[in-house]
Order: C-alpha cells, then sequence, then structure tokens
C-alpha cells in the first residue's frame, strides 16, 4: 500500500504543479494550490462515497458494478424529493434539501435491495444483477424525469420546475481569524489564510464524506460487525459455522452500501448542481469502483484513490482558466474535453496493475449456498 | 470403562437427500474423556452424522442428548451453546485474519463478564484481551499457537491446531475431529494423536472419524464402524484388528496388502538424466537427480513431503519447466515439451492434487474422460465434438472401472474423493500409455478405493508400462514398488530393490541418513 499512496502523491503533485507552471504568472501560487485542492477534494466527493459503497458490499462478499445506477436514482430521488417538498407542500429551501438528502439515501438503498435479493436471495451472477441496477435505474430516472417534469398535464405542467438551491458551504470564519490575527487585509499572512479557508471551506456531504472514510475504516478493522463483515466475504462457511448468519451480514452491507451510493447521489443534485440530468453520474461510479480497486477494498486506500482521480478532474476545471496562458506547442490542451480524459486515461493506466497487485476478498461475487 | 457417564447420546438418527439414505436409525454414544473413533469408507454417512450433531442438518428422525438432556439442534449456535465443538475436515479459518481474530469470529465478546446486557456490534474488538486467553489456553492443553500470526501464513498442522483452541475457547466439552489426519505429515499426526492424549486427560471427550485403520487401532479407546449409512458395530481396539475392521468397513474381505507376481523389467522406457528443477519461487527443488523406469517395473519414490517430488513430477508432466539435464521418452527427447506432446507419446499422469490437476469439477463425467483427447477422432470431427461418442466412451469406462455416479453428466465436483481419483485412473489408464506417473495415488481414499488403484496400477505393470509411483507413504511405496529410489533435499539419496530392505531403513534415509557406500 505504501508503494500505492506514494504513487497517488506523486501523481497529484505533478497535476498540482501543473496547473501551477501554467498560471503562476497571473495568480500566485498557493491560490492556485489551494484551488486545486478544494477542487480535488469537492470533485473526490461522489467518488470516495461510491468507492465507500463498493467497500462495504465487497467485504461481504457481493460485487458491486452498480454503484453507477445507485448513484444516479440517489441523484434523481433526492432531486426529485427537495422539488416537491419545495414547491409543492412549500417548505422553504434547508429542509426541502434535507428531506432530499434523506430520499437519496432511501433511493440509493432500494436499488441496492434490488441487488441483494437478485444476488444473495436467488444467486443470479452478480455482474448481470449490477448490470441490471445501472440500466433500471437510466431508465427509470430518464422516464420519470420525462414524465414528471416534461409532459404536458404533468405535475409541473411541463415546465422545469425551480429547485430550492444546495446545500450551502460551511462557512467557517477562517479568513476572518487570520485577518484578526495578520492585522491586514493582504500580504503573505492574508493570502496563506484565504488559501485555507478556500480549502476547508467545504459543503456538508463533502465533509461527511471524509469523515465516513474514517468512520468506515474504523468499523470495519476494529468492531464486531467488521470482523463478521469481512467473514462473510472471506469464507463464509467459515463464518457460519461459528453462528454467523451470513445472509443478513451480506444484506445489511449491501444495503449501507446503497446508503453510500445514494448519498453520493444527492451530492450531485443537492450539493453540487441544483439540477438533473438524466446520465448525470457520467461514469462516476466506475471510476469509484476502479478507486475501491485500487485501494485494495480499504476505506482509507479508496480515498486517496478517489482523490487521485478527483485531481485529475479539478486539472480539468482549473485549467480553463488560464486557456490564454496555455503555450502554443501544447495548444491542444486547450480544448477542455482533452485534459477531460485524464481521468479516465488515469483509471486505465491504475487498473493494468503495473503499481502493484491487489486481492479482493476471497468469497467476492460467490453466492452462497447453505 | 463401562461406568462412565455418557456426554452424548444420539438415538435412532435418520437422514434422507435426495436419493441417499444418509443415515439409517444410526445410534451412537460418548463417554466421558474418551476417544472415541467413527470408523466408515467415503460416503458411509460419518460426516452426515457429525453434521447433524453440530446442528449443520437437521434430521429426519431421532434424538440427541447431551448430558442426559434433550438438545434441539436447529443450528450451530446450539450444538456451540451444548459444548460441542468440530474441527472440519477442510478448516473452517479465514486465512487473512489472525489466528486471534479467527478465534473470536462470533464470539467476539464472550471472554466478558456476563450480564452486562446486550453488546452493540459496532463496540471495539478487544484483540489483546482475547489474545492473552488464547495463550493461556494453548499453554493449559500444550497446543502451540501464536496468537498474533496470519493464519495463511502457518503450516497445516499449526492451523488444525488453532482450530482446536477456536472450539476450547467456546468452552468445548466435546470435540469432533473430521478426518484430522488426511492433511497432516507424519510428524504432525504424532504431535496431533499427543494433544488429543492431553485433551481426554483434562476431560475432554473425542469424537475421531477417520478412515485410517492404524490410527484408530493406535489412538480411539473404542470404535464405531458404519456403512453405507448403518452403524455396523462398536468395538475396542483390543478385540479387533485391522483386517477385521477392514472387513467391517467395506462389507467384504479386503486384501490389504497387494498380491503381485515378480516383476519382468524390459527396455528403459523413461531416462532422466541431471533433471534440475526450480520450484515456482525460484529455489532450487530438484538438484540433479538421474534415474530410468523401465517396461514392466514399479518405480516408488519415497521421502518426507517437501522434499522435491511435487517439482520432479510437475517438470515431467510439463507442468513446470526445468532448468537443466534432459528426459527421455522411449529415446525421444521431450526435455520441456508441452503436457500435450507428452500426453501424445504416452504419458498417463495421475496428479498429487485431484482437483486442481486432475479434473475440471464443474465438468461432467463424460467431459472429464476425455480431457487428454477431446480433440482427435473419434471424439471430435472437423473440430466439432460427437457427444454420442464421448457419451459411450464414458458409459463404458463408468461400468469398467466402478465409478459411482448418479449419471455420466453429474458434475465431477459433486462425487466423493474415491470417485473423483476412479474418474483420473480411468481417463488414464485407458488410453494406450508407455508411461504411468502416479503421485499420491490413493491420498484421502478410503480402503476399497485404495485396494482398487493399487490393483490397476500393478495391471498396467504387468501389462508391460513403465511406472512411477511417488508417496508420502511408506506402506504404499513398500506394496507397489520394485525398486525403490528415495528422495531428500532435492536429491535422490539410493536406489534399492524393494525387496532387499527394510521399512526403518527406509525411514532413516528419509531422514537425512547417508547410505554406506559399498
Amino acid at each position: 500500500m505504501t508503494k500505492r499512496f506514494g504513487f497517488i502523491a506523486i501523481i497529484i503533485v505533478i497535476l498540482i504543479g501543473s496547473v501551477v507552471l501554467v498560471g503562476h504568472e497571473q495568480v500566485p501560487p498557493i491560490v492556485i494550490i489551494a484551488s486545486m485542492i478544494a477542487t480535488t477534494i469537492a470533485v473526490a466527493t461522489p467518488l470516495t462515497l461510491g468507492a465507500l459503497s463498493g467497500v462495504f458490499c465487497e467485504r461481504s462478499g457481493v460485487v458491486n458494478i452498480g454503484i453507477e445506477g445507485m448513484m444516479l436514482a440517489g441523484a434523481f430521488f433526492g432531486w426529485l424529493a427537495s422539488i416537491y417538498m419545495n414547491t409543492i407542500f412549500g417548505f422553504s429551501a434547508t429542509p426541502s434539501i434535507l428531506v432530499g438528502v434523506l430520499a437519496a439515501l432511501v433511493g440509493g438503498g432500494l436499488f441496492a435491495l434490488l441487488l441483494a435479493v437478485l444476488a444473495i436471495t436467488f444467486k443470479t451472477d452478480q455482474i448481470i444483477a449490477g448490470t441490471v441496477i445501472n440500466i433500471l435505474a437510466i431508465g427509470i430516472t430518464g422516464f420519470l424525469n420525462r414524465q414528471l417534469f416534461f409532459e404536458k398535464g404533468s405535475v409541473f405542467g411541463g415546465q422545469v420546475p425551480h429547485a430550492p438551491g444546495v446545500l450551502p458551504p460551511l462557512q467557517l470564519p477562517i479568513t476572518e481569524l487570520f485577518q484578526r490575527w495578520c492585522g491586514a487585509n493582504t500580504g503573505t499572512c492574508f493570502t496563506l489564510g484565504q488559501s485555507l479557508n478556500k480549502i476547508v471551506d467545504q459543503k456538508p456531504i463533502a465533509i461527511s464524506a471524509i469523515a465516513l472514510v474514517f468512520i468506515s475504516s474504523y468499523v470495519l478493522f476494529n468492531t464486531r460487525w467488521g470482523l463478521r463483515t469481512r467473514s462473510v466475504g472471506e469464507h463464509p462457511r467459515a463464518a457460519d459455522t461459528v453462528g454467523i448468519n451470513v445472509y443478513f451480514m451480506r444484506y445489511a452491507n449491501v444495503i449501507i452500501g446503497g446508503l453510500f451510493a445514494g448519498l453520493a447521489g444527492a451530492y450531485l443534485t443537492l450539493e453540487s448542481v441544483p439540477s438533473f440530468e438524466p446520465l448525470m453520474t457520467n461514469g462516476r461510479g466506475f471510476i469509484a469502483l476502479a478507486a475501491m480497486i485500487f485501494g485494495n477494498w480499504t476505506p482509507i486506500g479508496a480515498w486517496a484513490a478517489a482523490l487521485l482521480f478527483g485531481s485529475a478532474q479539478a486539472l480539468q476545471i482549473n485549467l480553463q482558466f488560464f486557456r490564454e496562458l496555455i503555450p502554443p506547442n501544447l495548444a491542444f490542451l486547450q480544448q477542455s474535453y482533452v485534459v477531460g480524459l485524464a481521468p479516465y486515461i488515469l483509471t486505465m493506466i491504475v487498473m493494468t496493475g503495473v503499481v502493484g497487485k491487489t486481492t479482493p476478498p476471497a468469497a467476492d461475487g460467490q453466492p452462497y449456498v447453505k | 470403562m463401562t461406568d462412565t457417564p455418557n456426554v452424548l447420546q444420539a438415538t435412532g438418527i435418520t437422514k434422507h437427500f435426495p436419493g441417499v439414505l444418509a443415515n439409517d436409525n444410526v445410534s451412537f454414544d460418548l463417554r466421558k474423556g474418551e476417544v472415541h473413533a467413527l470408523l466408515g469408507e467415503n460416503g458411509a454417512g460419518k460426516t452426515t452424522l457429525m453434521n447433524i450433531l453440530y446442528g449443520l442438518y437437521k434430521p429426519d428422525a431421532g434424538d440427541v442428548k447431551v448430558n442426559g438432556q434433550p438438545m434441539e439442534l436447529n443450528s450451530t449456535k446450539d450444538a456451540i451453546s451444548h459444548g460441542i465443538g468440530m474441527v472440519h475436515q477442510h478448516f473452517m479459518l479465514i486465512p487473512v485474519f489472525s489466528v486471534t481474530e479467527n478465534i473470536m469470529l462470533g464470539s467476539e465478546t464472550d471472554h466478558r463478564a456476563r450480564g452486562a446486557g446486550p453488546i452493540p456490534p459496532l463496540d471495539r474488538l478487544e484483540r489483546k484481551t482475547v489474545a492473552a486467553n488464547v495463550r493461556e489456553l494453548s499453554h493449559k492443553y500444550g497446543l502451540d499457537v501464536n496468537p498474533e500470526a496470519i493464519v495463511g501464513d502457518l503450516p497445516v498442522g499449526v492451523q488444525q491446531r488453532v482450530e482446536i483452541v477456536k472450539a476450547l475457547y467456546r468452552k468445548a466439552s466435546i470435540l469432533i475431529l473430521d478426518e484430522p489426519t488426511a492433511v497432516l505429515t507424519p510428524q504432525e499426526a504424532e504431535d496431533l494423536t499427543r494433544i488429543m492424549h492431553e485433551l481426554t486427560k483434562q476431560g475432554v471427550s473425542i469424537i475421531f472419524i477417520t478412515h485410517k485403520l492404524k490410527e484408530v487401532l493406535s489412538i480411539a479407546d473404542r470404535i464405531t464402524v458404519m456403512r453405507g449409512g448403518k452403524v455396523v458395530g462398536t468395538t475396542t481396539p483390543a478385540e479387533t484388528s485391522e483386517h477385521q475392521l477392514a472387513a467391517m468397513m467395506v462389507g467384504r474381505e479386503v486384501i490389504l496388502t497387494v498380491e503381485k507376481e515378480a516383476a519382468k523389467p524390459r527396455e528403459e522406457i523413461l531416462q532422466v538424466e541431471d533433471y534440475v528443477v526450480h520450484d515456482r519461487r525460484g529455489l532450487e527443488a530438484v538438484r540433479s537427480v538421474s534415474f530410468n523406469v523401465r517396461e514392466g517395473e514399479i518405480l516408488g519414490i519415497a521421502g518426507v513431503q517437501g522434499n522435491g517430488q511435487t517439482e520432479l513430477v510437475e517438470a515431467l508432466t510439463g507442468l513446470l519447466p526445468a532448468q537443466s539435464g534432459r528426459v527421455l521418452l522411449s529415446g525421444k527427447d521431450l526435455t520441456n515439451h508441452t503436457p500435450r506432446a507428452l500426453t501424445e507419446t504416452g504419458l498417463a499422469h495421475i496428479p498429487e492434487d485431484r482437483q486442481r490437476h486432475g479434473l475440471v469439477l464443474s465438468y461432467t463425467v463424460v467431459d472429464n474422460m476425455v480431457l487428454c483427447d477431446y480433440y482427435h477422432a473419434p471424439y471430435s470431427k472437423r473440430g466439432v465434438l460427437q457427444p454420442q461418442v464421448l457419451e459411450a466412451n464414458a458409459v463404458k469406462l463408468i461400468e469398467e472401472f466402478d465409478v459411482r455416479t448418479p449419471s455420466p453428466y453429474n458434475p465431477v465436483g459433486k462425487l466423493s474423493g474415491g470417485n473423483q481419483q476412479k474418474v483420473i485412473v480411468a481417463r488414464e489408464l485407458s488410453r494406450p500409455v508407455k508411461l504411468l506417473i502416479a503421485n499420491q495415488p490413493t491420498r484421502g481414499l478410503d480402503v476399497g478405493s485404495i485396494e482398487y488403484i493399487h490393483k490397476e496400477i500393478i495391471a498396467m505393470r504387468d501389462r508391460g508400462v513403465a511406472v512411477l509411483v511417488i508417496s508420502a507413504e511408506l506402506d504404499e511405496i513398500m506394496a507397489l514398488s520394485d525398486r525403490i529410489a528415495v528422495m531428500y533435499r532435492g536429491q535422490i539419496v539410493t536406489t534399492v530393490d524393494a525387496g532387499k530392505v527394510t521399512r526403518e531403513q527406509l525411514g532413516l534415509w528419509m531422514a537425512g541418513a547417508q547410505p554406506e557406500t559399498v
């Protein structure tokens, strides 16, 4: 794992460094670095949560390639609930969004329940069950989106409804603290404060995702629940012989995984942008899966990998500000879609196993027959 | 002896499986502090009975009493709470977990005082406390285990001790050992015997399931023999003999010593010259070995496991490359050729690990019967398999080699070990072969199957095939071989005529003693 964390750190430093290299004439490097880190943490959120979803499912022995679908379901149902609360029931923005987050969890959880029924009870091939989840989520969210919002005579009369907005950042008074501390509104000290503020000033789901990484790690490796979860993913019969209910443990962990994926969906429509588009998860569920594998099925490893993929996405976002400064011989980098390929290319490189091999749980993907 | 109380009493146990009556009105009892051996061939119903006692299966009829109390057996939890512990033949341990984690799994908070109320599932694991308890337990019963070790890194014998400690940690006073010696080296088996004596001395009662006759006579206090789902009888080592037990198990007289005539060796079929093989980690496992096997003779290779026999056989059968040296088969140089080239030249191979290297477990018997020659006529025509021919071939071999399978289209993985081995033997010996390499041909098999396979191997020899037998069982080597080579640390220490050597002498050479040069 050390080798892997080293690899991740080096790539992130290279990516941040390249943006600094391009933009340092216009903006102080420290500001660029802060901006890159802040964007990385933010855009890594759905990847982190998606990867945690995978960790819980697969540690208990159920392969989850349906993260993408669960995420999409969370995004749609969260968004839908927040609009209903706001427009139809007349609640104000914040409670509407919070109900939306709950609905996202329920949406992700229900799709996970379906995966659990297919994979654990009916012992369907788990790759196919996951694919079913993905296709079903695309179909249902796309269909409902059109029926509810764009059909004549629908609840919202064919008009795109007004969304109640997104979750606000935490707004910690870091800039103010530094202002008082430095005694000035300019200078290195103040810029440092501003930069730190930019990094820390994340929104609630992004912050919870980081907290959940450490909570998950503790739960998996230091609690009874975690020991039993890992045992049913490694050798379910051994767990069964000491009186552990394999089916219950797998069901519970798959549903927990669904909640994580649902929260990742909530990030997309209730924290990042206040809108839903069909297919908006855009492969994040699969990148999250790659992060889980690269992180060797551990929460902290998966988070590090999610940050790696997040930083590639942050590169694209931050490079846009300095489009004109890109040297002419690298003009192709001005097209944002070229840089936008970075996370996917990085995923492929990482998955070839050049940075060492990983070991999945021994019974991952194998249905348990009592 | 008879006045010791019964700690366990099973009466009239009956269990049906689809198509099989696995237990038919079986009664069994266990006294405090005794080793009661349950002897029977594969499929006799021993394991079914034990799984019933351990709560894994529910019997169709019959009842079980523990310490005189009727026991409701709905799950393993019930069995554990009644003080029954089981060490399964295939260990129920999680290789990536530490010894402590394996032992505490499912009983994570047993070390705490009772009555503290329910413990939340997210409570922190107290690994250190449990590790201390494990250390104490293993000391008390003379079981040497390190609680911090990762189970997957431990040798099989130690893993078995972990299983025993795991049962004792759950306060087991009745221990079921399912075929405990099947996976052990002779030294480890001796260790186990010592441990079993220590356990019974401290009041633990042991049910010992096996099909090895010698062990039963040396370890057990009482012996119950099962056959075809029924109890044949109960006896003691003093009242019985190997022959009698074998006859009870199989239901007829069994010839334990193989009858064979003197070998009539002719020309050399296999010549191995200065053969060097590295194992998969790159260490030199076979160090410049030379020998030959002639038509119509059996060369046995004796040696404690792990002295290069596995690598030697894998290289000879094309599974592992040799670093240097030559192999000639009927005078043709076949060093480092593919398994198919070797097979086509006339090599038959009964591999050490039948499930990994001998069979495709998820394939049917029909398909497994033609794994070596499915691609040519009459099994294939222009690249298309001929189902009728395949079936006819399987039906013929099933009949001829007495493979017990519900249907030729049963997956091989569902057959018993003995029948799986017969499928391999049928496939390998029904082809026109010149050389047979049989590595541990009877490992884990019951008396009846062993007798059968030994007879087949000798029949092959008498038909003029050159046979190379590798076995860790000295009895097997002594029974089959015409000449015996002893392997030690990757080298052949000596080669002798089977008739001119004693067991004791072979044992010394296997342990590294140098043969005096004449």
